[in-house]
């Protein structure tokens, strides 16, 4: 277990490290945020003075090693436009996003596993065919034109909810989070439900497709022939197969979930980081796009990582030490 | 003679597909007497598994037990509701499975998977529960059944899961147990270590048992009848040492002719010409008219199942009779 960990760790390394030379080549060859940070009636010592301040005078290789340097040390770089370190500003508005993609995981699974195992257990149901049905929508369907949708119909037309911000927020460790008050609930369930929509699909998709192929393994019919109620042959002998694809894809899409709720986080004007990383992209503020890829590559090697080790405790038969190996 | 375990009256199992009615069992009839072991032998597709799902009321959409009787202690299984069917299963039937790589669910832990079974008919404790599968565990010759009870089936070897798969059909005791193919997936020693076990056991508590199978020599050697299932229908039953040295039906003798043996060592095999016909497609008559060798113009119409014979009932226009047949 440990050398397993150890060895992931190392692999992640150099994951990460790979990572960043593309982002900064990547972000380099996007433009020159010069022409954007300082005003056109700038004459060429000003204009030379603050390339050399942004340390942009610098060549390429060694603006990385610079880079490199500082994020050793835990300093992804000064943000160009707010003048504060990058890090900062992503990590302020991290617990924004971070409850949006948890909220809208919690929804996926709350709402998806049970329509999924529904639709599974009763193929032929005109409820499950029209729960198979909703799901192609919710796949197809654009999530910006569904948060539209959203915002017209349950704020603008029913009043019902407030349709843009995080509303009053509680503290929890030091941070603000929505979801501790009730009216930043009902600030983030459109968002949540919009960003979820996707995801929900997915996994009602999955589950009816993993009970519909345990249902047919020679171990449920075993299981019915002992004279087990179908209750438990369904919710332990089917569901605990069926969870191990659903955790995979489910953990997988965490990371997109936070990465791409770039999208709901405009429609709905929630302060996240997704918001943020649109507005430096204008303004090519190269340190917070840079960290800001940093943090979501970080991110996918954790999740990976629990998902691997979840894994292990669905699955007695993945075994995480590599024996002899 | 005492009531039998189980009677098996002109059972009809027939699947409603949209190709047509797969008449999958159709009319089969046979008793099982108490401690007794009744052979079910057929090709593959013959309808034995179905005969067998049939009697423990798993048979699935769009299959159903569209006639007959299942006396089990004289209650009618077809009849019965699905939860008092249930209340059997397991408890008083039980069933084991061809591939013991797949009966056992590979996420459950053997005890969890032995003890639910117990506690499924029974109202007795974690403990008490655990207790009995370690006993029964024991029984089936599985050594240190406390550890193993805590392993997953992937750790055990295919003979090995055989073994739990049986002692969790033997959890409580049943009256009737039926092994579909409960051998075929294992090595020829450890079939013969199974089989021993499972003789020894149905002696000595008196449960009867179905044993399904395709394989003649395990027929031979365990059980007291034998029926022989072709294309959904009895064909031919007596008991088994009647049967396998003077067979009635010209399948019967097929299926005798087509196993290797040392006396015939050097002769080309005798094998029956042909396929198992489709289900969906029977030739009008005898079903195996088509690929036998004695038939005449007679086999055009439907056979039915007599007794010719004190004992032995076969379902043929032209059995084979005489002494002088039998050796040709």
């Amino acid at each position: 277990m440990t050398v397993y960990l150890v060895r992931r760790l190392i692999q992640a390394l150099f994951v990460v490290l790979a990572m960043s030379v593309i982002v900064f080549v990547g972000v380099f060859a996007i433009g020159d945020p010069v022409e954007i940070l300082i005003s056109p009636d700038a004459d060429q010592i000003e204009r030379e003075r603050a390339v050399q301040a942004l340390g942009l005078d610098l060549p390429l290789w060694q603006q990385y090693l610079v880079f490199l340097g500082n994020a050793l040390q835990g300093d992804l770089g000064r943000s160009f436009v707010f003048n504060e370190p990058a890090l900062k500003l992503i990590l302020q508005r991290m617990p924004a996003t971070l409850e949006l993609a948890f909220g809208a995981m919690f929804l996926s699974i709350l709402i998806g596993l049970p329509l999924g195992l529904y639709a599974g257990l009763r193929p032929n149901a005109p409820a499950s065919k029209a729960i198979m049905a909703g799901s192609i929508l919710g796949f197809s369907l654009p999530t910006f034109w569904v948060g539209l949708m959203l915002i017209m119909v349950f704020a603008v037309q029913l009043g019902w909810l407030p349709s843009t911000g995080r509303g009053d927020t509680g503290t929890l460790f030091g941070l603000h989070w929505s979801f501790l008050t009730v009216d930043g609930l009902a600030h983030m369930a459109m968002p949540a439900l919009n960003l979820a929509l996707f995801k929900i699909s997915l996994v009602i998709r999955l589950t009816r497709a993993g009970v519909r192929e345990t249902m047919l393994m020679d171990y449920v019919k075993f299981a019915r022939a002992k004279g087990l109620s179908p209750a438990r042959v369904t919710f332990v002998h089917v569901f605990k197969n069926i969870l191990i694809p659903v955790v995979t894809v489910v953990g997988l899409e965490l990371g997109s979930t936070i990465a791409f709720s770039v999208v709901t986080e405009s429609v709905f004007a929630w302060p996240g980081m997704g918001k943020l990383i649109i507005d430096s992209i204008n303004v090519l503020d190269r340190p917070v796009i840079v960290a800001y890829l940093m943090i979501i590559v970080l991110m996918f090697i954790t999740i990976n990582l629990i998902v691997d080790l979840t894994y292990s405790m669905l699955d007695p038969r993945v075994r995480l030490e590599t024996k002899g190996t | 003679m005492a009531e039998p375990t189980l009677e098996v009256r002109n059972l009809r199992t027939h699947f409603f597909t949209r190709a047509g009615v797969v008449k999958a069992v159709d009319d089969v009839s046979f008793t099982v007497e108490r401690g007794k072991v009744l052979g079910l032998v057929g090709e593959s597709g013959s309808g034995k598994s179905v005969t067998g799902f049939s009697i423990i009321g798993l048979v699935d959409p769009p299959g159903r037990i569209a006639g007959g009787q299942i006396l089990f202690k004289g209650k009618d299984l077809a009849r019965i509701s699905e939860e008092e069917m249930r209340s059997l299963r397991g408890n008083r039937i039980a069933m084991i499975f061809q591939d013991p790589m797949m009966t056992l669910n590979p996420v459950l832990r053997i005890d969890t998977q032995m003890i639910e079974t117990v506690q499924a008919h029974r109202n007795c404790s974690t403990e008490e529960a655990r207790q009995r599968a370690r006993d029964t565990l024991g029984m089936v010759g599985i050594p240190s059944p406390d550890e193993r009870l805590k392993s997953y089936p992937h750790q055990f070897s295919g003979g090995m899961r055989q073994r739990v798969a049986i002692a969790i059909a033997l959890l409580h005791e049943p009256e009737l147990i039926i092994a579909d193919e409960p051998t075929t997936a294992l090595d020829v020693t450890i079939q013969g270590q199974i089989l021993a076990e499972v003789q020894k056991l149905a002696a000595t508590t008196g449960t009867s048992l179905i044993w399904i199978t395709h394989d003649l020599s395990v027929v031979a050697g365990l059980a007291d009848d034998i029926a022989v299932m072709y294309a959904g229908r009895i064909v031919e039953k007596g008991a088994v040492s009647e049967v396998l040295d003077t067979p009635l039906h010209p399948y019967t003798a097929g299926l005798i002719g087509s196993v290797p043996s040392r006396n015939k060592r050097g002769e080309p095999l005798r094998q029956i010409p042909g396929m198992t016909p489709s289900l969906l497609n029977l030739p009008p008559g005898c079903a195996f008219r088509t690929r036998c060798p004695r038939a005449a113009d007679a086999c055009m119409a439907e056979p039915a199942i007599e007794q010719i014979l004190p004992g032995r009932e076969v379902r043929c226009f032209r059995p084979l009779t005489g002494a002088a047949e039998q050796a040709a």
